[in-house]
């Protein structure tokens, strides 16, 4: 597959590789110093570019085919992991995966959105949008890691539930409800982390927790950029705008209250080293957990609660 | 007869429909049908000839279900903030003042406590006139805050849904109202407090997929649109014409997402007699 590469990557990927080639013949030639220069300013054009996202900038990256998913993730931070499928009333629905496995010593279970990489596979996923026996999967195994008494760690990354009609049959607002109220006051320790894409009741589907982490270039809000723009611009064509004015990114939701703490990305995004942004999450897993294991479980659910009665904004 | 035939576009008025005329005739939605405004009153809002069910608001529902003075409003004074400073082609802070000069209303849902034939309840009702009935964190705030009195006060808990889904402009703010909304409903359903979901046209999006969906007993309206993605969105995804019927009350019946579907005529006294069959 090519590479994919966003507009303001550019500069930076073809100095990147300008980089490359002259180290390939540097056994010949004498040209260390210009090596350095160059380094020296793609370090520059770097660090302009990437402190200065704007938030369409970053709802890109969030979507970058190359960006680790949830089963990258897993592959990365987990070992045993034993993936676990179905609803037991429908099917099994591969745009969610979920199932045991240990961090470190700490076994859990793990819940993410799960994309595909190419057609083939994000037609057999789904485009990481769930049907509702993705939730209700989900919930299911959230029940059984209550009764082995396991932490849970959802992982959000879909552009939203599906709208279909199969999916309206079956219930999709009845399943996304229904786990909003159970994972409210499930007895165990949750940690939400948004790691690509988090489009409205299809992320917060899974998204209940006591902790809330965020990727830094990932997004979570009401409605996607587009479709905001469609609705309320009447054309597809305001998405950097609606971007803008949805304030979707991690800072934005940090300072909303929403988020607890921000997961940072290597130079350039998680897709240019999904290994350092894997060990990253980690560490904070780790950290996180040890501190939630700690609290009682009736402490643990009415701090959830409290937790997310207190978001909003209102006056009276 | 080309000579009669209009040549220009057939004349429009740039009035926008109302749900409620104002006028003292009104053709049926339904039916096409021109109804007196006192006959459509007398029968709640519902066509006598076809029982095409006319959109109505808050005061409409407290005056058909509660009992004569019983309500008493909760919260009445809370308004919407412009948390995020957000513009589209107009600033929110504009939308929120012009529908609260428009409709008269504070927000998209009213709360308060009453009985219903003398059965102590509280009660929410959705207004789809403020801004599409749409939830942000003042619907989320005060149905969260209606749930808790109900818990408190051990009283049965009925919401009146009718909304288009969440408030766009409040961002993520407004989706984690779906979470507030659905955890004090687990506190209720917890301690073994009714709760009743009542349906109406249309209920989509967010608030069908948290506290729509979640009554311990579900009625709805003929003929409601209700569903979580609306019909345009799906369309347009599957490319395809949705069956007739898709996402109406007879629709999710058959598939099991409403226990019931009730007349507006007969919503009182259905009411009355399940908060009796629950109650202690």
């Amino acid at each position: 597959m090519a590479r994919v590469i966003l507009d303001f990557e550019k500069p930076i990927i073809e100095l990147e590789q300008k980089i490359a080639e002259m180290r390939s013949y540097s056994d010949n030639l004498d040209i260390a110093e210009e090596i350095n220069k160059l380094e020296a300013k793609v370090d520059q054009v770097r660090r302009t570019v990437y402190s200065n996202l704007t938030r369409w900038q970053r709802v890109q990256l969030a979507r970058h085919p190359d960006r680790p998913y949830t089963l990258d993730y897993i592959r990365l931070i987990t070992t045993d992991f034993t993936e676990l499928h179905g609803d037991r009333h429908f099917a099994d629905d591969k745009a969610i995966v979920a199932g045991f496995g240990r961090i470190d010593k700490e076994a859990v279970l793990i819940v993410g959105h799960q994309k595909g990489r190419d057609t083939k596979s994000n037609i057999e996923r789904n485009f990481g949008m769930p049907n509702p026996e993705g939730y209700r999967k989900a919930l299911r195994l959230m029940q059984l890691a209550v009764k082995f008494r396991k932490p849970i760690i959802t992982l959000l990354d879909t552009p939203g539930a599906y709208p279909g009609i199969g999916a309206e049959e079956r219930g999709q607002a009845e399943a996304i409800a229904r786990n909003l109220l159970e994972m409210s006051h499930l007895p165990v320790p949750i940690i939400v982390v948004i790691i690509g894409e988090g489009a409205s009741g299809g992320a917060l589907g899974i998204g209940v927790g006591d902790r809330i982490l965020m990727f830094e270039n990932a997004w979570y809000s009401v409605i996607a950029p587009e479709s905001c723009s469609s609705i309320l611009w009447r054309s597809w064509e305001y998405k950097e705008q609606a971007a803008e004015a949805l304030k979707l990114t991690a800072e934005d939701l940090k300072e909303q209250g929403i988020v607890d703490r921000i997961v940072p990305e290597p130079m350039g995004g998680a897709h240019r080293d999904p290994e350092k942004a894997a060990q990253t999450l980690k560490a904070i897993l780790l950290e996180e957990l040890r501190a939630l294991k700690k609290v009682k479980p009736e402490k643990l659910v009415q701090e959830r609660i409290a937790k997310f009665s207190a978001m909003g904004s209102w006056k009276e | 007869m080309a000579w009669f035939r209009r040549s220009k576009e057939n004349i429009s008025t740039s009035v926008p429909k109302k749900d409620i005329p104002d006028g003292m005739w009104t053709k049926c939605g339904g039916c096409g049908e021109i109804i007196h405004r006192k006959l459509l009153e007398q029968n709640l809002f519902t066509c006598p000839k076809c029982n095409y069910h006319f959109r109505i608001g808050s005061k409409e529902y407290f005056g058909i279900l509660l009992d004569a003075g019983s309500f008493r409003e909760m919260d009445r004074k809370m308004r919407a903030v412009d948390v995020l400073g957000f513009t589209d082609t107009k600033p929110y802070k504009n939308r929120i003042d012009d529908s609260i000069r428009k409709t008269g209303l504070n927000d998209a849902v009213r709360t308060g406590e009453g009985a219903v034939e003398g059965v102590p309840v509280v009660i929410a009702c959705m207004d789809f006139s403020f801004i599409g009935g749409s939830m942000g964190s003042v619907v989320g705030e005060k149905i969260a805050r209606a749930t808790e009195t109900a818990r408190k006060k051990e009283k049965p808990l009925i919401v009146i849904s009718s909304s288009g889904g969440a408030r766009m402009m409040e961002g993520a703010l407004s989706l984690m109202q779906m979470a507030k909304m659905s955890a004090r409903l687990a506190q209720l359903s917890d301690a073994g407090i009714p709760y009743i979901s009542i349906l109406t046209d249309p209920t989509t999006g967010g608030v069908t997929a948290s506290f729509a969906m979640l009554g311990d007993i579900h009625i709805a309206e003929p003929s409601a649109l209700i569903g979580f993605a609306g019909p345009r969105v799906i369309r347009q995804t599957i490319g395809k014409d949705l069956p007739a019927g898709f996402q109406r009350s007879e629709f999710l019946l058959e598939k099991g997402f409403v226990d019931m579907i009730v007349h507006r005529k007969e919503l009182k006294s259905t009411l009355a007699r399940v908060l009796n069959l629950l109650g202690s």
